[in-house]
């Protein structure tokens, strides 16, 4: 590896980017040490895609440092372009070309590679290679992406939303890909808004909202947060039958309670005490629940916890 | 595990690369295959046909047939050139006169006198009344001064034909040159694969070299074929060199490349790229020369004419097939296509979008 191995893998320091009325990254610090897989949560449109495309080289930022591997993209671009490897979001390979054709293309342009044949029976795609690129599933495409990265023989990888809207078990096998390639001592960040695989994957995240970094952690930190194991949501038929928000933390087991989309979420310790509980107080209020669900807590309750909203809102 | 150190094979060098991966798109697309081998010769096929060059021309005379007529049918019959009708009234003569079905009618007069009826701003008109009054005045008698003799010379070269190849291969230069980078980067633009190409340690040069060396092996055949289908099928002359031919084809694309490059340094979608096209396209499809003589527009215009490449392009070719000019004399052509060369390509590395 021509970059030195001390030193973080991507360090970012008051990182601020602006679209014209809009500020789309607000001043966000971030350090990321070598060998680790680090997530990037939020929303759609938090800031993440900016942030991770200023790390890239294809944004430039208004203010802020951003170091990758120790080089910054004003002093050593292709430096850093040749050790790093990257999946955007939306790339479309050409579909003419076939899979072999298509690796062997992304393997031409690096200076230090690994094997196309290596990487194809990484990705297993080895059944695929002389099959066009456009006659790919979803997962197919997504995995030869990835591959085109791969041959490159990134020290540190970028990924932007690499499941989205793939189907369960092609994002396993993605999962396992990167798993595969974190077990090298390599550093990953990826950017996504399932919670699932941010707690599956990462050994840090950080959660993102409005440009800004809100909670940064291991996912057993975050949702140590909440000071909550379990989290019960319920809804009513009548919105006005609703218990207060003091008469729920009242409840035996229920630590917090907070309103999202009209229904009430609660923090819950004890859940065999609360769930009772919880219904005798409804009943005495003569409420119909529409529904009721428990689930053991997520980092998708931390960022309701944190900002009052669900990450699907947006 | 990595092969880094191992010495590249020239299959793996980046530029190799990515002409492979031009050229495999090109010739997996059927259609860009048929705009480029097939459209131009149907083309030449379909406008040879309709320009092919006549027999000895013959012209459609009409006369009217009344008392006294008789000599003067008989002495228009005595002309091989003229394909005479008659006619019994004067309003069917006058119809057939309006609607171009004759070029003349010719009116015999009771007194013996001949009036001949035609447009005289229609070039048929004018040669009609020549031809008639030629073949009734030697009818009568009358005697040529000087003994003339016909040398009828038809030579591969003056047709039709013969211009339109030339044309049609600089337009297609032109097109091929300009859809073939300008679609190809625009469509890379719209579906991120230019960003990602460029998140990649790939020189900007490479990506653009590449388009040079596809268009450029791509070129040999298409012009290969071209002409050699206008040799074989049509008998068009070639009376240049080969070399004269494969200097100005290549200069011609690369400035045509260029212009692509450029319609297709900014644009984020095939729309808006097509619409640039077809606006540099189009204009010089009609006034450089392609199917008629840009001689036809007026002298004002033709300074500007003479400086637009297809101009530039299809005058040279012509030159070179037809006449068999040498480099020498193409200064004036080689210099335009070469100064849009330089122009466009240095305006679209300055405003090329990469991402």
């Amino acid at each position: 590896m021509v970059s030195p191995s001390s030193g973080p893998a991507l360090s970012i320091r008051g990182l601020v980017k602006r679209y014209r009325d809009v500020v789309a990254v607000a001043g966000l610090d971030l350090e990321v040490p070598r060998g680790e897989c680090f997530g990037l949560l939020g929303p759609n449109g938090a800031g993440k895609t900016t942030t991770i495309e200023i790390c890239e080289g294809l944004n430039e930022p208004d203010e802020g440092e951003v170091r990758v591997l120790g080089m910054t993209h004003r002093e050593q671009p292709r430096a850093i372009r040749a050790a790093i490897g990257i999946s955007l979001q939306e790339t479309q390979l050409a579909e003419k070309l076939t899979v072999i054709e298509t690796l062997e293309l992304f393997h031409s342009l690096y200076p230090k590679r690994r094997a196309v044949e290596e990487v194809l029976a990484a990705v297993q795609l080895g059944e695929k290679r002389n099959a066009r690129v456009g006659g790919l599933s979803g997962g197919q495409k997504q995995r030869l992406a990835i591959a085109c990265a791969l041959v490159g023989d990134p020290e540190l990888f970028f990924l932007d939303e690499p499941t989205t809207g793939l189907d369960p078990q092609s994002r396993r096998q993605l999962w396992s890909l990167i798993e595969q390639f974190k077990a090298e001592g390599r550093t990953v960040i990826i950017t996504t808004h399932y919670m699932d695989e941010a707690e599956h994957l990462c050994d840090r995240v950080g959660i993102v909202d409005h440009g800004r970094i809100i909670a940064l952690g291991t996912p057993r930190e975050l949702i140590g947060l909440l000071g909550t194991e379990h989290v019960v949501e319920f809804g009513l038929e009548d919105a006005a039958t609703m218990p207060a928000d003091a008469e729920l933390t009242a409840l035996p087991g229920v630590t917090a309670a907070r309103a999202t989309d009209g229904r009430r979420q609660l923090d819950v310790t004890l859940i065999h005490e609360a769930v009772p509980a919880l219904l005798a107080l409804l009943e005495r209020r003569g409420a119909t629940l529409t529904d009721l669900a428990t689930h053991s807590a997520t980092l998708e309750d931390v960022f309701v916890h944190l900002t009052g909203r669900h990450l699907r809102d947006g | 595990m990595a092969d880094g150190s191992a010495p590249r094979r020239w299959r793996d060098r980046a530029l190799v690369q990515l002409t492979l991966a031009r050229y495999r798109e090109f010739y997996r697309e059927p259609e860009a295959v048929f705009w480029t081998f097939i459209f131009p010769l149907i083309m030449a096929g379909a406008l040879g046909i309709a320009f092919r060059s006549r027999p000895p021309e013959v012209v459609k005379i009409g006369v009217i047939e009344r008392a006294g007529s008789a000599a003067t049918i008989e002495g228009l019959r005595q002309s091989t050139q003229i394909d005479l009708r008659t006619f019994q009234d004067d309003s069917t003569a006058a119809r057939e006169l309006r609607t171009g079905k004759v070029a003349l009618v010719v009116v015999p007069e009771p007194s013996g006198t001949v009036e001949y009826r035609f447009d005289d701003t229609r070039a048929e008109g004018a040669s009609a009344r020549r031809l008639a009054d030629d073949a009734l005045q030697r009818a009568a008698g009358r005697t040529d001064l000087v003994a003339t003799t016909d040398a009828l010379v038809r030579e591969p070269g003056s047709r039709y034909i013969d211009f339109l190849i030339p044309g049609l291969l600089g337009m297609n230069l032109m097109a091929s040159s300009m859809w073939g980078i300008g679609f190809t980067v625009v469509d890379q633009r719209r579906k991120k694969l230019l960003k990602r190409f460029v998140a990649t340690p790939m020189r900007r040069l490479d990506y653009l070299g590449a388009f040079v060396l596809s268009r450029l092996s791509l070129l040999a055949i298409e012009v290969g074929f071209l002409v050699g289908m206008g040799m074989l099928v049509f008998g068009v002359p070639f009376r240049g060199s080969l070399a004269t031919l494969t200097v100005v084809a290549l200069l011609g694309s690369m400035a045509f490349s260029g212009m692509g490059l450029l319609v297709a340094a900014r644009p984020k979608t095939i729309e808006a790229a097509s619409g640039l096209m077809n606006l540099t396209m189009l204009p010089m499809w009609v006034l450089s020369g392609v199917f008629f003589s840009s001689g036809n527009f007026p002298d004002a215009m033709q300074p500007f004419i003479k400086l637009l490449p297809l101009t530039a392009a299809n005058d040279a070719l012509r030159a070179t097939m037809l006449e068999g000019a040498g480099l020498a004399s193409l200064g004036h052509e080689l210099a335009v296509l070469a100064a849009w060369l330089v122009i466009t390509l240095g305006l679209a590395l300055k405003i090329f979008r990469w991402q």
